[in-house]
């Protein structure tokens, strides 16, 4: 698997996940640069976000890494938010991300001009450092 | 055998079935000199003088509160502000849906027993309170330590709006859905408005106005969103044996469920249907009826979209269809199946919580005193409740005639 990036020491100032017990391995792994899914061992099903419970049958998931690598289900692109800091961000991707691995996860897509976002478009994760120990996944159109 | 014998004799001496006989708005969309729990209040009144039920004989209460200001008003806080006596109470809270599913939990409480007449509630001041900006203003601010599944969401900046365009893309992708005819629908909603003297919004409008507004999250445009108002209402079911001697025809409920399938938006699990593919059908088969049954449906439409993935999922069209059947012009005025027809969440009136003016306009067409709007020959009409982030729907069908 090919290293995610980890970008460090840029001034957050989006809204902050609070960490629980069942977050902060998500939020710590994306901090070293892994995507972390749940697999559950009991019906395989796979999820996102990190719950107690599988949401098929009620066991105890167990975490996986995830590649990382999927392709936008859908999207949108915001151009009116008067909430800080995202006013100063417009336009900007806000979109459901299709993982290799099967679960959907919601994310912003950068690196690219928000009209040319497209279903089906491949993505790739990348984390930002909110604080140390707390990263977020952000997607860009995959390189390959 | 004259018809009250004749409703002896097939339902015993005391006839349950559940309707609705007293309806009140408080006043809408700007009262700035209410606050939400006045709004509870005086719709209250209204809905009593409509019927003429005395207070002291309320005895089940259902509220959803959620007016969102520094107001409480949930169940217990206004059961206590109204002096609701109560031996039923209840406060399912699914959103702007909520009140769907009270008409389908009230029926079934009414039917059993638990209570004969039930008060609903609902008011907010949220276009005095907060202004125009709530849809785009985001989830939730910088800075700030965000709880529970939000937390996975709220560093994306996504806004109310953009919750909604992302289900818009999805449908247009899968079935080439337009902004013209999700623009249609505006357009439809927006001619009813023309002919209420209270709605927000009052001009006519064309698709071209629609598609060529501002895009606020695409793919969908001012005129895609509903309006951002003052508001209240109230209602009152009873049983069908205790409305004989009211003010006001009974409006029978034929049939009511609802489902979810998600809360937040990155949790729903197919972006191009709701949860109506289930409360839909189920609320059909109670009734005995199917859609080509249906003289009016009072949809929620917080957004084009919504109406769009609502005719679909709860049975007026076939999947992916929605887009070519509004096209055809059956939810505007004079159509087969007219939507709105108090000017909608779109543009009359929209504070926050809008499933109860669907109920309330419903039973005004039912009992034939929406005037200049009336539909012809109204005898079944559909509310359609969307809660969240098209996550809750719940469904009631009212009837003008005894089941
Ligand atoms: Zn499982």
């Amino acid at each position: 698997m090919t290293s995610t990036e980890v970008v460090r020491g840029e001034e957050w100032l989006r809204p902050k996940p609070a960490k629980d017990p069942v977050s902060t391995p998500y939020w710590e792994a994306a901090a070293r640069g892994e995507l972390l899914i749940q697999h559950c061992p009991s019906c395989g099903n796979r999820q996102w976000y990190p719950r107690a419970v599988c949401t098929a049958c009620g066991e105890s998931p167990e975490w996986e890494q995830a590649s990382g690598r999927g392709t936008v289900h859908t999207f949108t692109i915001i151009r009116q938010n008067y909430a800080k800091p995202f006013r100063d961000l417009l336009p900007y991707v806000v979109a459901m991300i299709e993982l290799e691995e099967g679960p959907m996860v919601m994310g912003n897509v950068t690196d690219i001009e928000a009209d040319d976002v497209q279903i089906g478009m491949p993505v790739e994760v990348y984390m930002v450092e909110a604080e140390e120990g707390l990263g977020v996944p952000f997607w860009r159109p995959a390189k390959s | 055998m004259d018809s009250r014998k004749w409703r002896l004799f097939y339902f015993g001496p005391m006839d349950r079935t559940p309707v609705i006989v007293g309806v009140g708005l408080s006043e809408y969309p700007k009262a700035p000199d209410l606050d939400a729990v006045q709004h509870h209040s005086l719709a209250m009144q209204r809905a009593l003088a409509d019927c003429g039920i005395p207070k002291r004989e309320i005895d089940g209460y259902i509220c959803a509160g959620g007016s969102g200001g520094m107001m409480v008003d949930d169940a217990v806080t206004m059961s206590e502000y109204l002096r609701i006596d109560h031996r039923y109470v209840d406060s399912t809270m699914t959103g702007g849906s909520s009140f769907e599913f009270h008409v389908q939990h009230g029926a079934a409480a009414i039917r059993d027993g638990a209570c004969d007449t039930i008060l609903v509630t609902y008011g907010s001041d949220q276009l005095s309170r907060m202004g125009r900006m709530l849809g785009t203003g985001g989830f939730q601010r910088g800075g700030s330590r965000v709880a529970g599944p939000m937390q996975y969401e709220a560093p994306y900046g996504n806004s109310l709006v953009g919750a909604y365009a992302m289900a818009a893309r999805r449908h247009m992708h899968e079935f080439g859905t337009t902004s013209e005819q999700l623009a249609e629908i505006a357009v439809g909603v927006r001619e009813f408005a023309t002919l209420n003297p209270k709605a927000i919004y009052r001009d006519p409008i064309t698709v071209d106005d629609v598609v060529n507004s501002r895009m606020i999250a695409d793919p969908l445009h001012k005129l895609d969103c509903c309006a951002i108002t003052d508001g209240g209402g109230a209602f009152i079911m009873t049983t069908a044996e205790r409305a004989r001697d009211l003010a006001q025809p009974p409006v029978y409920v034929l049939g009511a469920a609802g489902a979810q399938t998600h809360w937040n938006i990155s949790q729903m699990p197919d972006y191009t249907t709701t949860a109506g593919a289930k409360a839909g059908p189920e609320a059909f088969a109670r009734a005995g009826l199917t859609p080509d049954d249906v003289d009016m449906i009072m949809f929620y439409d917080s957004f084009t979209i919504t109406v769009l993935l609502l005719l679909e999922s709860v049975g007026f069209c076939k999947r992916g269809e929605g887009g070519p059947f509004v096209a055809e012009g059956h939810l505007k005025r004079g159509g087969k199946l007219p939507l709105n027809t108090d000017g909608g969440g779109l543009s009359s009136c929209h504070p926050g919580m809008r499933g109860i003016f669907l109920i309330i306009e419903a039973v005004r067409q039912l009992r034939g005193q929406a005037g200049e709007v009336q539909v012809p020959d109204c005898n079944v009409a559909l509310a359609a409740g969307s809660g969240g982030w098209l996550s809750a729907i719940g469904v009631a069908i009212l009837g003008k005639e005894h089941p």
